[in-house]
């Protein structure tokens, strides 16, 4: 049999991997549109901190690869697929044969249409050489300007400041992180930050980036002027899409999927954040993980339903431990407070009918698998909500 | 003077001082030291080196937080003479404007005698009015009235050897275990050598006494007269006879013993063992006293003495014990409205002319003045221009509590002369002076059985503090009386009271200390523990056995009717009084550091264990934590008597006591208000710890220290408890440092804490139910610590370790030894109190813990 996986990030890797490992023998073409081995998507907050080089976070090397009997093929960008055919195309016009497809071209970061937007100096944050070029702006040091105080823009405004550069963070609400913290952890999350030289504009709305050839400054809507050497965009990302729809494959904002990834062609899988399973899109690496190892079971004959887990964050920014899982400050739930400002943690749970619904976990994350298991269980705390935000050491639940 | 004057009053070789404990009054000697170390004196009679967990940490009071140590005019410190003045002006002022009737002093059984002597001389002899009472009205006016009806003077006949050497001892409405320990011990340790001996003891709860005893009737409140009517009767039947019994005994035959509510056979084995045992002694205290009955109650048990011939004899004697120091002193001179001095009488002509003449006081009051409750009613009233308050603190003590608090703010002239500021009663006072504390003072004192001992100076004055009897004399001197009180020190007054009592010798009375009236100074410094009476020197007096008189005690109820419970209330083991001295120390606060009312479980309707219960009538009500006890009598609620406004915000019972007194002796029946419960409502409740005792924003609050310099509050309140969180951590002192929070508003659970780096400063926590808040014994514990680890800190809100044994109350004050602790040694294998003693020292100080010990291992497991 011949497998065809497109898009070497974390889901397509580990599809191929799975693949190999439950039908040996099997002819596998992992196909990567960027010139890297499979890499560590999670570790390029490492990267641009300096902390970690491009060789540290390679999770697969050719040799293991080629030893699991997977063909890795680094810059091999698919242009079209022929789902009659059973074949893909590459960007040189070479046909590739498979009987099962998996599509993993995850997503990319999306670019405000911002005047100034195409100068040099405005980055992305989302790939490897994205963080390759950060680095080498971050060299020369100077003011910096990171558009979109999310998780990603956080780890790269942490990344640059860590290399030197004076950071300022644009977020349009008014604390960052908003979809995964509550006001008050983005509170104290921006203070960490700040303590670290982050500053940060917010709530503020970006008009526009000036700057004669190159970007100089960032223009705010209230006419704020913020000089930058360096622009990085981290204003959300889009499910990379178009070879499936080219392809006539069911669309909405993503490739439509049943519950075991495949997508309206029963030999085309489509796997992480490129895939849509009842009507939702992921955009963390646990579930796209999870989506690799439903489609390679499926491929082997088996018939195992995806089925999405409660979404949980963290942000990895060395120093600072913030995890959120849930419903975050829904306005119809309870809520439970516990916060040490001497050693500035802070845990928040909201909860409904006696069940936890959403968590965010600030300065010390330990205990986030519990809460996390709690809210996916949604099992009543209700005999031991005193001790709820205390941690499983004082939750004792008859077994 | 005996051989024992012959020793030094001071042991030389350890510099001790020989004084005299200043607490209950069993009266024991103690040496003390000025650096605090005090023990008991092995050759005071009344202890013979014991001493309770009260007396054990008198050295740790000597320091006394919020002493009062300079007189104060209008709030304002003023100098002695200018403090003075001021007494003096507004004494004549109300002389002027209302006559000798106006004015008024409320004295104390913490006086000395000399202090005492001097108040009832200014006030009989120069002010003109009677208008002086004492603390001692609450405590045994009853007892005294008693001994005047039965023997014509107050003589109680008894001394304790008689509880040694009784094969019988009653204990009648006393909780001798915890307010008279050593006697209880020493009772004990007779019964330990004989255990034939029998102990019965009378009082409607079961009590820490009822450990030691052999029979407990726990009879109806304020029932004892029917009780000891069954007793006449039956000591009659049995062939007693004795002049006079006619009518006395009719009266008690037509009384059912069915009102005591107790089991027949109960009252007839009593009865029997009183009919039989020869060497019988029967003592009581405030449970009989304190009564709308009190009078009656003492006569009933003394006719059962006359009728058996049991009086003043080795064993044998009815014997009433006082509750304070010196109450029996402040009989002896007459400081009490209803008596003149020094056991002379109004109705005697001639006592009061050669009083007159002895005292030099043509103004000399002619009769009775008002006794207390009358006279803070006639203060309330208006009619009082002038009042004196001297070393007690009647806002608290008195029925009708909130009504004498409004009559004492609504004073024209109030005088406190106290040793400390924090009272509630010296709150309202336009001048304050500076009263000498125990350490400071000297003079002489009487214990229960009659022994005149000395209170020594061991420490130097407090700040300008100065004698009573001094500040009376110096006000007497600016009212044109100086002649009259130009003593040199405590001996000259002590002289004069002696001599006094053999004013009148044809009036023969018992009470004669006129063997005295010439000590000299040197002899009075060095005077050994001496019995009245003292007719001659060096014949001390021993047991009296004085003629006696039946009287008809017919049966009444309590005075109090309505509501459904019966309030008792009383003394804690480890507390004093207004808990001034024993309230600021940790280990005497242990035992119970809040309110609780005792409620027996059937009586409970639903109220929990440990929740919060309003305890109340139409005349006032007061906040506790309810204590369910199968051991508190059906119908009867018990509450101790101790917390002010100082300690616990809403938790003084006596606003629900209404002030119906003793017909004959004037005592209020302290113990037999009518309340109804009722669970108090609380929003939130809870506590804070902090490092010193704080005003905070709640409803209800008590405060009580805790070791390691921690003061917890217990608080409750209504309203929204998110607000009141947050108020209670705003009112804390502490500005810096950081909060660990937790909260659940739904939950009503709010918890904080304030850390400074790794120090425990505050913490908050409140909660819907009692039992939802954490141990507080273990984060205080936390506070006394220099640093608590992380792995603490993140057990902090949970207010536990997540893993160990859980903290433990302390149980033996005097070792500081937790129910934990003992429970381990029990499960040891420590069999009896004994052994849990030699495990863990806990029983082997004061001893007064033993009963509870002894109560742990009854309800431990037996060891499979």
């Amino acid at each position: 049999m011949r497998v065809l996986v497109i898009g070497a990030g974390p889901a397509g890797t580990r599809c191929a991997v799975r693949i190999a490992e439950r039908l040996p023998g099997t002819e596998i073409v992992l196909a990567g549109a960027e010139s890297a081995l499979p890499y560590d998507r999670i570790a390029l907050s490492k990267v641009l901190e300096g902390r970690a080089e491009v060789g540290d976070i390679i999770t697969h090397p050719v040799g293991v690869l080629r030893a699991k009997g997977i063909a890795y093929r680094p810059a091999t960008r698919i242009v079209a697929l022929d789902c009659v055919g059973r074949a893909a195309v590459t960007e040189k016009g070479e046909r590739v044969g498979y009987d099962a497809c998996v599509i993993a071209t995850g997503s990319r970061a999306a670019r405000l249409p911002l005047p100034g937007a195409d100068l040099p100096g405005v980055l992305l944050y989302r790939d490897l050489s994205d963080v390759l070029a950060m680095r080498r702006a971050a060299m020369a040091g100077g003011p910096a300007v990171v558009i979109g105080g999310g998780l990603l823009g956080l780890e790269a405004a942490a990344g640059l400041a860590h290399a030197g550069m004076k950071v300022t963070v644009i977020h349009a609400v008014d604390w960052p992180m908003e979809r995964q913290l509550d006001a008050e952890a983005g509170a104290m999350l921006a203070r960490r930050l700040g303590a670290r030289g982050i500053r940060f504009a917010m709530p503020a709305k970006t008009a526009a980036i000036a700057g004669d050839g190159r970007a100089e400054a960032v223009l705010l809507a209230d006419g704020t002027r913020i000089p930058a050497r360096l622009v990085v965009m981290s204003v959300g990302i889009r499910p990379e899409t178009g070879l499936a729809a080219a392809a006539g494959l069911a669309m909405a904002r993503g490739i439509v999927v049943d519950d075991q990834m495949r997508t309206s062609d029963p030999a085309v899988f489509a796997i992480g954040e490129c895939a849509e399973h009842g009507g939702k899109l992921i955009g963390l690496v646990a579930p796209a993980l999870e989506q690799a190892e439903i489609a390679a079971e499926a491929i082997a004959g088996g018939a195992t339903a995806w089925a999405p887990r409660t979404d949980s964050a963290a942000l990895k920014v060395s120093g600072t431990a913030v995890w959120s899982a849930g419903e975050i400050a829904p306005a119809d739930a309870e809520v439970v407070t516990l916060r040490d400002e001497g050693t500035d943690a802070y845990r928040r749970f909201w909860l409904r009918e006696g069940r936890l619904v959403g968590a965010v976990l600030y300065g010390d994350t330990d205990d986030s698998g519990f809460y996390l298991n709690l809210i996916t269980s949604g099992c009543s705390v209700a005999p031991f909500r005193a001790a709820l935000a205390m941690g499983p050491a004082y939750v004792k639940v008859a077994a | 003077m005996p051989a024992r004057a012959a020793i030094s009053a001071t042991c030389t070789e350890v510099e001790a001082t020989r004084t005299t404990c200043p607490y209950c009054g069993v009266g024991c000697g103690v040496l003390a030291r000025p650096d605090g170390t005090v023990a008991g004196d092995p050759e005071h009679p009344a202890n013979f080196g014991r001493l309770c967990s009260k007396g054990a940490a008198l050295g740790e009071t000597i320091d006394l937080p919020g002493r009062l140590l300079y007189p104060e005019v209008g709030g304002k410190r003023a100098s002695w003479d200018a403090a003075l003045d001021a007494v003096a002006e507004g004494f004549s002022r109300a002389l002027r404007q209302g006559g000798p009737d106006s004015t008024a002093l409320y004295v104390s059984g913490q006086l000395l005698t000399e202090d005492y002597y001097a108040a009832n001389k200014f006030a009989k002899g120069f002010l003109g009015t009677a208008n002086i009472d004492s603390n001692s009205r609450l405590c045994m006016a009853s007892s005294v009235a008693a001994h005047r009806r039965a023997f014509g003077e107050d003589i109680v006949p008894a001394v304790y050897a008689d509880l040694e050497q009784a094969d019988l001892v009653t204990l009648v409405g006393s909780n001798l275990a915890w307010c008279h320990p050593v006697l209880h011990q020493r009772l004990m340790a007779a019964k330990a050598a004989r255990p034939q001996m029998r102990i019965v003891v009378v009082d409607p709860r079961v009590t820490a006494t009822c450990a030691g005893a052999d029979l407990h009737l726990p009879l109806a409140p304020g029932s004892d007269v029917a009780l000891f009517a069954a007793v006449l009767a039956r000591c009659a039947d049995a062939g007693f006879a004795a002049p006079g019994m006619e009518d006395a005994l009719a009266v008690a035959r037509g009384i059912d013993p069915g009102l005591t509510g107790l089991a027949p056979d109960a009252i007839a084995t009593f009865c029997d063992w009183f009919a039989r045992t020869e060497k019988s002694v029967t003592l009581w205290s405030q449970g009989v006293n304190q009564s709308g009955a009190g009078t009656d109650k003492a006569n009933a048990i003394i006719n059962c003495h006359i009728l058996t011939e049991r009086i003043g004899k080795p064993g044998a004697s009815p014997f009433s014990i006082t509750g304070q120091p010196n109450a029996m002193g402040g009989r002896e001179v007459g400081a009490l409205a209803n008596t003149l001095a020094a056991h002379l009488d109004w109705s005697v002509p001639a006592e009061v002319a050669a009083l007159r003449d002895a005292w030099g006081a043509p103004n000399l009051a002619m009769g009775p003045g008002l006794k207390a409750v009358d006279l803070f009613r006639a203060l309330g009233a208006g009619t009082i221009g002038a009042l004196w308050v001297m070393a007690t603190n009647p806002a608290v003590s008195l029925p009708d509590g909130d009504g004498v608090r409004a009559a004492l703010k609504r004073a024209p002239f109030l005088v406190v002369s106290d040793c400390t500021r924090e009272s509630d009663t010296v709150d309202a006072a336009h001048v304050r002076l500076p009263a000498l504390g125990w350490g400071e003072k000297d003079g002489t004192v009487t214990n229960s059985e009659r022994v005149i001992s000395r209170q020594r100076a061991f420490l130097p004055r407090g700040g300008e503090a100065r004698p009573d009897w001094w500040a009376v004399a110096q006000v007497a001197k600016r009212l044109g009386f100086g002649e009259a009180f130009a003593w040199d020190g405590p001996a000259a007054i002590f002289r004069e009271h002696a001599a006094l009592t053999a004013l009148v010798p044809e009036s023969r009375r018992a009470f004669d200390i006129s063997g005295l009236a010439e000590i000299s100074d040197a002899d009075y410094a060095a005077m050994p523990p001496t019995r009245w009476p003292v007719a001659s020197r060096g014949a001390p007096g021993e047991r009296l056995a004085p003629a006696a008189r039946f009287i008809p005690t017919p049966y009444r109820g309590l005075a109090q009717p309505g509501a459904p419970l019966t309030l008792l209330t009383g003394r804690l083991r480890d507390q004093w009084h207004m808990m001034t001295r024993t309230g600021p120390l940790p280990r005497l606060m242990a035992q119970a550091p809040e309110p609780e009312l005792t409620l027996h479980p059937d009586d409970a309707a639903g109220i929990a264990d440990g929740a919060l219960v309003r305890l109340g009538n139409a005349q006032g009500s007061a906040v506790l934590r309810a204590r369910l006890d199968a051991g508190q009598r059906r119908g009867s609620c018990f509450a101790p008597m101790h917390w002010t406004a100082r300690f616990c915000v809403g938790a003084r019972v006596n606003a629900a006591v209404l002030p119906v007194v003793d017909p004959i002796s004037g005592q209020p029946e302290l113990k037999g208000a009518a309340v109804a419960i009722t669970r108090y409502v609380a929003d939130w409740q809870g506590f804070v710890l902090a490092g010193a005792a704080l005003d905070l924003p709640a409803a209800w609050m008590a405060r009580s220290p805790m070791p390691g310099g921690v003061w917890r509050h217990e608080v409750a309140g209504e309203g929204d408890a998110t607000a009141a969180f947050a108020a209670l951590r705003a009112a804390l002192p502490e500005t810096t440092g950081h909060w660990a929070v937790l909260e659940d508003a739904v939950l009503g659970l709010h918890r904080a804490v304030l850390l400074r780096e790794a120090r425990v400063i505050a913490v908050v926590c409140l909660a819907r139910a009692s039992d939802e808040v954490p141990r507080r014994d273990w984060l205080a514990a936390l506070m006394a610590e220099e640093g608590i680890t992380l792995a603490e800190r993140r057990c902090l809100l949970a207010g536990e370790a997540a893993e160990g044994p859980p903290p433990s109350p302390t149980l033996c004050a005097c070792h500081g030894v937790t129910v934990g602790r003992i429970e381990a040694a029990i499960l040891d294998g420590a069999e009896d109190v004994a052994a849990v003693g030699a495990a863990t020292k806990a029983g082997t100080g004061c001893g007064a813990c033993r009963p509870e010990i002894a109560a742990i291992l009854a309800r431990a497991p037996v060891p499979a």
